[in-house]
């Protein structure tokens, strides 16, 4: 059967935490040893289901004509509406949708006739090879009756509303004092509008799910998912099972960017066709099917009124954003959080317009809201700092917020201000001239520009347990899912010095649901949470051993009063009298213990007490002080060429420095960085994906025609953080670093291009067409 | 801007199988169609062909070792490596030539495995990501990439790492940019590129001195 992967590397050093390692399955990266979820080859009669989807974006499934699809070698079966296994829970059910854990499933295909959205999966072929499976998707003849589509929020026949809430929970409007009066007042007024394209994740592993029934009621399920618990716990529902009956695992993920975080209709498939083909399913999206399969971030447009003093301090913001939904669901991205509370305004106002239209459901991609939000509000400061004629920077400073400007708490930890310092610095912002459109390089035109970054910390919390064995080893085990974000690596460091044993000591498991349970890796909460509860389950297989030993008469610690013990590098020894104590190993085996366990719960969001690495060290103690707000923050400097004639703009420098808490790791951190930086530099200057407007369909669900980023439109990079301490956001004091890295981003490349050449774009991506359209306007 | 990132006209080109390699045989053949006197090659040309449907035998020569497998024509070389060998450090991202995952070396030249059939590999030497280390030793370019993050989530690696190998035998290394521009082939979404960057020049340069 498949066997796991082995770790090795990474150089093992004293107190390992906050160094640069390299990642501990770097080595089964590099040598192509590590197993995503479509790897699992070796499963008794593995057999492959290919989605056929729906080429028109509305309509009805009038006919299907299988016969020569059916007639070709290997075919196991062929499921449309009219025969797939009816669902023990469908998210078509409104009351059923509502005890589904995952949000992203909020439609189920193939229950009837009615197409929805182009890419619909309106047939399922399952085959023996996978090339048999192709051949057979090839011949289906599904016929549809098309209908008038709806493309967008712009579509003529679209029609507007205002939700009462969005993704379930957060208003529809938000008012904050009255900002509609405070700007109509205002001496300053700056009105602009904003365009965001569709975008999708694409990332690099395509969505798969590989189904097993190793029993009729043991399902085992590898999937390409951020949460193997949520994907766990929608699946049982779903499929009518008990949870414990359903084993998900994900070992490796090729990128996620939240496209991954929820369980779309393959993920449900894979295991009902298993089971009724009776043999285990390997279902893969292909690439264009990964644009209509696993969500998209949806195109949007955002109206923000900023209401200032002459000096320049912040009176109103009036934000509206309207933006396309999918037929069944309110959902938008959450722009409205960051523009109500990045600066000191004493005035909000926010409204979300929605339209249904015949697309998927748009879903959480890297800083759902924040990366838009901040795209409209730090590319107005940026005009407001250029009307007033004081520098970005001042400006922002000018309204730093000391407070949380939404709930006036103070903050647990913000260190902007350095942030912006030594940002300036690294990067030579003083170079910049201050007057836009003045600086050319040869024929080309310079810019520099710069913008804020910020990122809330969501409340999330799982479960560690930490085995120390007598001989010096352990294993350490949460549910976490790394997405390539360094889950492994860095809480292998966290329990190395928890535990005062080296790296290569430790092995730490994550993606599987026999593993403790914790929450998805989204939202930025993994690296708080799943440190968290490894450095407490490891300090509570050191109170299981004290209690032992002062027990115990041969023990150099016999009667010792618990407060007056610490644990040094493995050992626990007085603290008025560090000679005296002794190590693990001996307390175990004069007690005849092959191994103590340690199991704890870790926060994030949830507030500690300043984390000492001793036995006796208050725990999960509450902060009782006042309640604090809690939220990343950073900056990002950047530097354009602009060629005036062909209206292309290459990012020639960038500097990202971002104060986070307590940084694990600088070298995955900063790798973190510089590729959420590299993401938005794409949304910026490229990434859009074109709905045809009439028949609602995507143009270009290719790579080919989807430009990400490539190696040669990035320059070098540089990434500094803050050094932060936090003693409220949790036992490590870390806050998440994998989406504040793109919130900013399309703004400070907005903003250099300004700079570059005195004219604003305010349409992503800012492709040639549209930088030389904005030249040529007249003034 | 970039002279350095063009092919000189006496480099080594990648194998890449790209559209525009496919086009050139595509002319080559359409052209020799076209020649007159059809009759001659034509007939040769139906002589040698044969019609193949279905499974057969085929032998690939994988990281040294004859393989023979059982496959149907049409399957890619990427698929057999995957699907029918289990060798699944070779990955799928797109299928269609458009992100650099399924890179291998065909003859020692980076070729797209996904374009490339598994018949049509048969009798060249095809090496895959499991193939480049020594036994436990990393090959440099395994090593540098580990030393200098170059990767996060580790689905585009093994196609970098092969693309990486044949950019600096092929001397497309030799400065920044150059190296940016031919390892461009290879999309790598969580925004790995600095890093692959220096890994890759920091092979080239030990070469270089080697």
């Amino acid at each position: 059967m498949d066997t796991e992967t082995q770790f090795s590397d990474t150089i093992p050093q004293p107190g390992v935490v906050g160094q640069p390692l390299s990642r501990v399955d770097g080595w089964a990266k590099v040598t192509g040893q590590a197993k995503y979820s479509a790897e699992y080859n070796r499963l008794p009669g593995l057999s492959y289901a290919l989605i056929v989807g729906s080429d028109v974006a509305k309509g009805r499934v009038t006919s299907i004509d299988a016969g020569a699809a059916q007639r070709q070698p290997g075919v196991l079966a062929i499921f449309t509406h009219q025969n797939l296994p009816k669902l023990a829970k469908s998210p078509n059910n409104p009351d059923d949708r509502r005890a589904l854990a995952s949000s992203g499933m909020s439609f189920f295909p193939l229950e009837s006739d009615q197409v929805y959205y182009a890419g619909q999966p309106v047939a399922v072929v399952v085959a023996d090879t996978l090339e048999h499976a192709q051949a057979a998707a090839a011949l289906l003849r599904v016929s549809i009756a098309p209908e008038v589509p709806v493309s967008s929020y712009e579509a003529k026949n679209a029609e507007l509303y205002v939700p009462k809430t969005i993704r379930g929970y957060a208003p529809g409007v938000t008012k904050r004092g009255e900002a509609q009066a405070a700007f109509a007042s205002a001496p300053v007024q700056l009105t602009a509008t904003y365009v965001h394209a569709t975008t999708h994740h694409n990332p690099m592993e395509p969505g798969a799910t590989t189904a097993h029934w190793e029993a009729p009621d043991r399902l085992t399920v590898y999937d390409t998912t951020q949460g193997v618990s949520e994907t766990q716990k929608t699946l049982a529902a779903m499929l009518g099972l008990a949870q414990d009956q359903v084993r998900v695992i994900t070992k490796y993920l090729g990128g996620g960017f939240g496209c991954k975080a929820w369980v779309w209709p393959h993920v449900v498939l894979a295991p009902l066709l298993a089971k009724a083909v009776g043999r285990p399913v390997k279902l893969v999206l292909t690439r264009p099917q990964q644009f209509t399969g696993m969500g998209l971030r949806e195109e949007q447009t955002q109206t923000l009124k900023l209401g200032a003093t002459r000096e320049g301090k912040l009176l109103a913001l009036v934000h509206e954003k309207t933006s396309t939904t999918s037929p069944w669901e309110d959902w938008a991205e959450t722009n409205g959080r960051i523009i109500n509370m990045l600066y000191a305004c004493p005035t909000f106002e926010g409204t979300y317009r929605l339209a249904h239209a015949n697309v998927m459901t748009p879903t959480s991609t890297r800083a759902p809201g924040d990366m838009p939000g901040s795209f409209a509000i730090e590319c107005s400061m940026d005009d407001l700092a250029a009307q007033l004629n004081l520098d970005p920077i001042q400006l922002r400073l000018l309204n730093y917020a000391e407070v949380d400007p939404t709930t006036g708490h103070a903050w647990s930890s913000k260190s902007l201000k350095e942030c912006y310092a030594r940002g300036a610095e690294l990067f030579g912002w003083n170079r910049r001239n201050p007057k836009a459109g003045q600086t050319r390089e040869g024929h080309l035109l310079v810019g520099y520009g710069m913008a804020t970054a910020s990122y809330p910390v969501h409340g999330s919390q799982g479960t560690a347990r930490v085995r120390l064995y007598a001989d010096g080893h352990a294993v350490v085990q949460a549910g976490a899912t790394d997405l390539g974000t360094g889950t492994y690596t860095i809480n292998t460091q966290v329990a190395a010095d928890a535990l005062g044993l080296p790296m290569q000591n430790i092995r730490f498991e994550l993606g599987d649901t026999n593993l403790p349970t914790t929450q998805w890796s989204g939202g930025s909460t993994a690296a708080g949470r799943v440190s968290s509860s490894v450095y407490l389950a490891c300090q509570e297989v050191w109170q299981k051993l004290l209690k032992v030993a002062v027990i115990d008469k041969k023990s150099p610690l016999y009667g010792a009063k618990p407060e007056d013990v610490a644990v040094e590098k493995g050992r626990l020894q007085l603290k008025a009298n560090p000679a005296k104590g002794e190590g693990y190993a001996d307390i175990m085996q004069r007690a005849s213990l092959s191994d103590v366990e340690g199991s704890a719960l870790g926060k994030y969001g949830a507030g500690y007490e300043a984390p000492k690495a001793t036995a006796n060290a208050n725990m999960n103690k509450k902060e009782d002080a006042a309640p604090h707000s809690m939220h990343a923050f950073g900056a990002h400097f950047c530097e354009v060429h602009v060629d005036p004639e062909l209206g292309t703009v290459r990012v020639t420098r960038w500097v990202s420095v971002m104060s986070a808490g307590r940084i694990l790791n600088p070298k995955t951190a900063r790798s973190q960085v510089i590729g959420g930086s590299i993401f938005g530099i794409g949304a910026a200057l490229m990434e859009q994906t074109v709905r045809d407007p009439h028949l609602a369909r995507y143009t270009n669900a290719t790579l080919a025609d989807y430009h990400v980023c490539t190696n040669a439109d990035i320059p070098n990079m540089t990434v500094d953080f803050i050094d932060e301490h936090d003693p409220y956001v949790n036992a490590m004091g870390v806050k998440g670093i994998g989406e504040i890295s793109i919130v900013g981003v399309t703004a400070a490349v907005a903003n250099a291009v300004y700079h570059a050449t005195g004219k604003r774009v305010r349409s992503l991506p800012m492709t040639p067409a549209r930088v030389l359209a904005t030249l040529h306007e007249p003034a | 801007m970039q002279s350095d990132s063009l092919p000189a006209a006496n480099t080594p080109q990648p194998a890449d199988d790209s559209r525009r390699s496919f086009m050139k045989q595509a002319g080559g053949i359409l052209g020799f169609a076209l020649a007159v006197p059809l009759a001659g090659p034509a007939e040769a040309l139906a002589a040698r062909t044969q019609v193949a449907a279905g499974p057969g035998s085929v032998t690939l020569r994988l990281n040294g070792q004859p393989t023979t497998l059982t496959l149907e024509p049409r399957t890619t070389l990427l698929d057999a490596l995957r699907e029918h060998l289990d060798l699944t450090g070779t990955k799928k991202g797109c299928d269609h030539g458009q992100c650099g995952a399924c890179t291998v070396h065909v003859d020692g030249r980076r070729t797209l495995a996904c374009l490339t059939l598994a018949v049509a590999a048969q009798g060249k030497e095809i090496t895959t990501i499991e193939g480049l280390a020594t036994g436990s030793e990393l090959h440099p370019m395994q090593a540098a990439f580990l030393k200098h993050d170059g990767f996060q989530c580790g689905y585009c690696t093994p196609g970098q790492i092969m693309s990486a190998v044949a950019c600096v035998k092929e001397g497309h290394a030799s400065t920044d940019d150059q190296c940016r521009e031919w390892m461009s082939g290879n999309l790598c979404r969580c925004g790995a590129y600095p890093n692959i960057l220096a890994a890759v020049r920091e092979v080239a340069s030990q070469s270089a001195k080697g």
